[in-house]
């Protein structure tokens, strides 16, 4: 399990190297991998059954020094998932690698896409919270790249950094969710933590742990008002956008949801907030679907629209609304999968963008018009479709639901009469009624890399229509359970009898024909939505990467004036001010001040030193300066050596002595005092230097008397010789007992000397 | 270019080439006792720097970078990596990362000998110290044109 979803990343390493090695065959050649991992996956299916609750758990060390393991969760969700990544990962990349055919960058992006790919496996399949929330994130940054693949077009950059942003911001508030739900839980295991739901529901922090990881759900999974970033995300290569914006990583968030269904579900706040956010989304993603006219843009907002509908169906949170879920879960990666790869197909042999371009075009493209169709009907959840098992399940689902019924199914029938408007654009809209003209006129049928997605996946959905039990048993009551955290009884199949869904399904199928009929009228009649965006989410967004922006402009301005005198003073009054504080408030100051065994010659060397202080701040030459404090330095010295710190010593002064060099070669090349700092300046000046003379030696007389713990001095004593082989203390503790802060000493050191070297030489460069 | 530091002292030119070697020696023996006595690698580091420094003002920039040999660059890096490699061999015996190894020689002549990591250790503080000092003095004096 580990290779397997390591080897994604193992692959994309060599990927480019493939990609030349193999040219227009690379696509492929790739392709095998997510291939020979469907079947690896699929080969834990009749596994499932024979464990008891449907769950196996594989477990590696990872850093076994300190206990933490690797574990993976294997059950019908995750393996839903798993199968759903790597499957239709297998037509993305054999669709890519046509599809992109001749792209400069196409050996890059074989990395992210199978980096992808793994990601999302590993999120799906983690069951530590901590190594999900890294491939949760890693997902976001593959997503990132991959939007921006043409970084050469400013509004794809523009966009990834979108998307990004959405989700980042989101993850943050998911890592901080996930750590507050292991610590009430005491574990960061999901399958330890999913038997407990209980604890979590009665606990304190319930809804602050609830609103923490909905943010992050909601953010990857594109829920109203955060579902602004998928459209824009369209600015990817479309086998990206049927493959992370539609099929995979937006339903990430759809993922955890379920997965956490069973520790934080059914209670009133999840339902209702789900169940409205949820609706809200699914009834705004189709509206603006079906107002759109871009190819990728109506399907963009048709995929918000499907994760509205798992959001709203966990939310209800009943044995069928879970069936539902899954089952929804599946058709819509399958017919929209294959409606991207075939809206890829009409931008790569048409040129078409946009679905006012096109029409007509079932004679150029008669195996892409009928599996188009195929999967606009299971879209549409007409009889024999997949599609139509889901919307059954669906109606009778909200229908059914236990708390808000009546707004959830008014929602639901309303979002299914314009998906199947939606269904009619994508499905009839390009291939019936007149030949238009296209960009580019279709000189042959797609070649078989790019019709392979589209024709299996549209045939799947008409498959596990005609066999729902069939599906229902093997994979989607084991999913179903898993998010419901109890046994579901397989309940899937084609015909429900005649009933109520079944009644709505019927006037939606022809209220969504008719309003598709009006298509035009209604875009014209919906204009005034172009006004609301002005004021959206989007514009929200956009207002407050501003104001970030304006904010660390600001605040860069006034930190990081450039004016050496004002750092030091803001880092010396900050250092007073804080350390006083603490001094006084947290501690009890204790200061022993004994004068009495002070010698003749040291009270001397003490006033030297002092008088040589106040030459160098009195003094007007800066040679004089520089002196003088070379000769405070040459007095600390001697103090060092008189206490016998003779390491100290040496090194204070040849410190002090290269310092004077260097100061002098400095000072050597500055003009002379213009015109001094007025008075006042200056009283502030010294009011500062003494307040922090003062804490200096306030805080070292509280030091030496005020012991809170006993000093180390002594074990450093005793222990020098023996482990560290070597008398002189301060050598062995600098080298040996401290190495460490030692060579962060010397990183420092040659770090300030690179930037001194740097100065220096471009601004001789700028000169020149 | 180096009118301004050239002392144009013969005495003091003839000591520099005297007492540079000697403070080199100097600086060497500070490295290697200091483990038991005062001394050790950035004291010995700051010594062979103010040797170099003296040669300089004594005659030129020049003559110093020759007689230095090393871009001093080029020692910070040696210095940093002599610093780090001598963390690691206590990782292979099982250690945590910068545990002292030792490693006891008897000579023939010399008697009892202990070589350990912490002494290449000090090698890197010296390097550093001489990298960093001398990188900034020769910089500072380059840039007086």
């Amino acid at each position: 399990m580990l290779l397997a979803v390591l080897s994604g990343f193992l692959i994309a390493a060599v990927a480019p190297w493939v990609h030349r090695g193999l040219g227009r065959h690379s696509g492929w050649a790739l392709a095998a991998l997510p291939a020979v991992l469907f079947i690896y996956f699929a080969s834990f299916l009749p596994a499932l059954g024979e464990t008891d609750g449907g769950r196996i758990i594989l477990e590696y060390d990872w850093i076994p020094s300190l206990g933490i393991q690797l574990t993976f969760l294997v059950d019908g969700l995750s393996l839903l998932f798993a199968l759903l990544i790597s499957g239709i990962g297998f037509f993305v990349v054999a669709y890519a690698g046509r599809y992109l055919e001749g792209h400069r960058d196409l050996g890059r992006f074989y990395v992210l896409i199978l980096a992808f790919m793994a990601s999302m496996l590993g999120l799906v399949l983690s069951s530590n919270l901590i190594s999900l929330f890294v491939f949760w994130e890693l997902t976001s940054i593959t997503s990132y790249l991959l939007i921006g693949y043409n970084h050469e077009d400013a509004k794809a950059r523009k966009s990834a950094l979108q998307g990004l942003f959405v989700t980042v911001a989101g993850g943050l508030a998911l890592l901080t969710g996930l750590i507050m739900m292991a610590l009430v839980g005491g574990s960061y295991e999901l399958h330890e933590l999913l038997t407990s739901g209980d604890i979590f529901r009665e606990h304190d922090w319930y809804l602050a742990i609830l609103l923490l990881v909905l943010l992050g759900c909601f953010t990857k999974s594109a829920q109203y008002p955060f579902h602004f970033w998928l459209p824009n995300a369209m600015a990817a290569p479309t086998p990206v956008s049927a493959y992370l914006h539609s099929a995979t990583m937006v339903k990430a968030g759809v993922y955890l949801m379920a997965r956490l269904n069973p520790s934080l579900g059914s209670t009133e706040d999840w339902m209702l907030l789900l169940g409205l956010f949820g609706a809200v989304t699914m009834f705004v993603g189709v509206f603006l679907s079906v107002r759109s006219t871009g190819v990728k843009q109506v399907l963009a907002y048709s995929t918000v629209m499907a994760l509205g509908t798992l959001t709203m169906l966990i939310g209800v949170g009943t044995e069928t609304a879970m069936l539902a879920a899954m089952a929804f879960l599946l058709a819509h990666s399958l017919y929209k999968g294959a409606l991207f790869l075939v809206a890829g197909i009409l931008d790569h042999e048409a040129g078409c963008k946009d679905f006012l371009q096109t029409g007509g075009l079932r004679r150029a493209l008669p195996v892409t018009t009928v599996f188009a169709g195929l999967a606009a009907l299971s879209l549409a959840g007409v009889l024999p479709m997949f599609g139509f098992v889901a919307k059954e399940l669906l109606f009778e689902a909200v229908l059914e639901a236990p708390a808000l019924a009546g707004l959830l199914s008014v929602f639901a029938v309303v979002s299914a009469v314009m998906v199947v408007a939606v269904a009619a654009i994508v499905g009839i809209r390009p291939w019936y009624g007149p030949r238009v003209d296209t960009p580019k006129t279709p000189a042959h049928e797609a070649p078989p890399a790019l019709l392979a997605g589209p024709v299996i996946l549209a045939s799947l959905g008409l498959l596990f229509g005609l066999g729902a039990g069939l599906v229902d048993q093997g994979l989607i009551a084991w999913a179903a359970a898993a998010v419901y955290g109890a046994p579901v009884s397989p309940y899937l199949s084609l015909w429900h009898g005649f009933n109520l869904p079944l009644l709505l399904s019927g006037v939606s199928l022809a209220l969504g024909l008719l309003l598709y009929l009006n298509w035009e009228r209604f875009r014209r009649f919906t204009g005034f939505m172009a006004v609301v965006d002005r004021y959206g989410p989007e514009a929200a967004y956009e207002k407050a990467m501003a104001g970030m922006v304006w904010l660390s402009e600001w605040q860069t301005r006034v930190l990081q004036n450039g004016y050496l005198r004002y750092y030091l003073l803001t880092i010396l009054i900050s250092t007073v001010g804080l350390v006083m504080v603490t001094l006084f408030t947290r501690t009890h100051v204790h200061i022993d001040l004994d004068l009495s065994g002070i010698l003749v010659h040291e009270a001397f060397i003490v006033a030297v030193l002092l008088m040589a202080a106040l030459v160098s701040v009195t003094t007007r030459s800066r040679l004089g300066a520089v002196v003088s404090l070379g000769a405070v330095g040459f007095c600390v010295a001697l103090i060092y050596v008189l206490f016998s710190a003779a390491d100290v010593g040496i090194t204070q002064v040849l410190v002090e002595t290269l310092t004077v060099i260097m100061l002098v070669l400095v000072l050597f090349r500055l003009p002379g005092f213009l015109g001094l700092t007025p008075m006042v300046l200056r009283i502030r000046d010294a009011v500062i230097a003494l307040a922090v003379g003062a804490m200096m030696a306030v805080l070292k007389l509280a030091a030496s008397t005020t012991r809170y713990a006993d000093s180390i001095s002594e074990y450093f004593i005793q222990e020098s010789q023996p482990s560290g082989y070597g008398r002189n203390i301060v050598n062995v503790i600098l080298v040996d007992f401290r190495a460490l802060d030692t060579l962060g000493e010397i990183v420092v050191l040659a770090l300030a000397a690179v930037g001194v070297y740097a100065m220096i030489k471009f601004r001789a460069e700028d000169r020149k | 270019m180096n009118s301004q530091f050239a002392l144009q002292s013969l005495i003091l030119r003839t000591a520099a080439h005297f007492l540079l070697p000697l403070l080199l020696i100097f600086s060497v023996f500070l490295l290697l006792r200091g483990h038991n006595e005062p001394g050790g690698g950035f004291i010995a580091g700051l010594v062979a720097a103010s040797a170099v420094a003296l040669y300089m003002f004594a005659l030129d920039i020049r003559s110093a970078k020759r007689v230095l040999r090393f871009e001093p660059r080029d020692l910070l890096g040696w210095g940093l990596l002599f610093g780090v490699i001598s963390g690691v061999p206590a990782v292979f015996v099982g250690q945590p990362f910068f545990t002292s190894q030792w490693l006891e020689l008897t000579l023939p002549v010399l008697g009892e000998l202990k070589v350990g990591t912490p002494l290449l250790f000090d090698v890197g503080v010296y390097l550093v110290v001489i990298g960093a000092v001398l990188l900034i003095l020769l910089s500072l004096a380059e840039a007086e044109d």
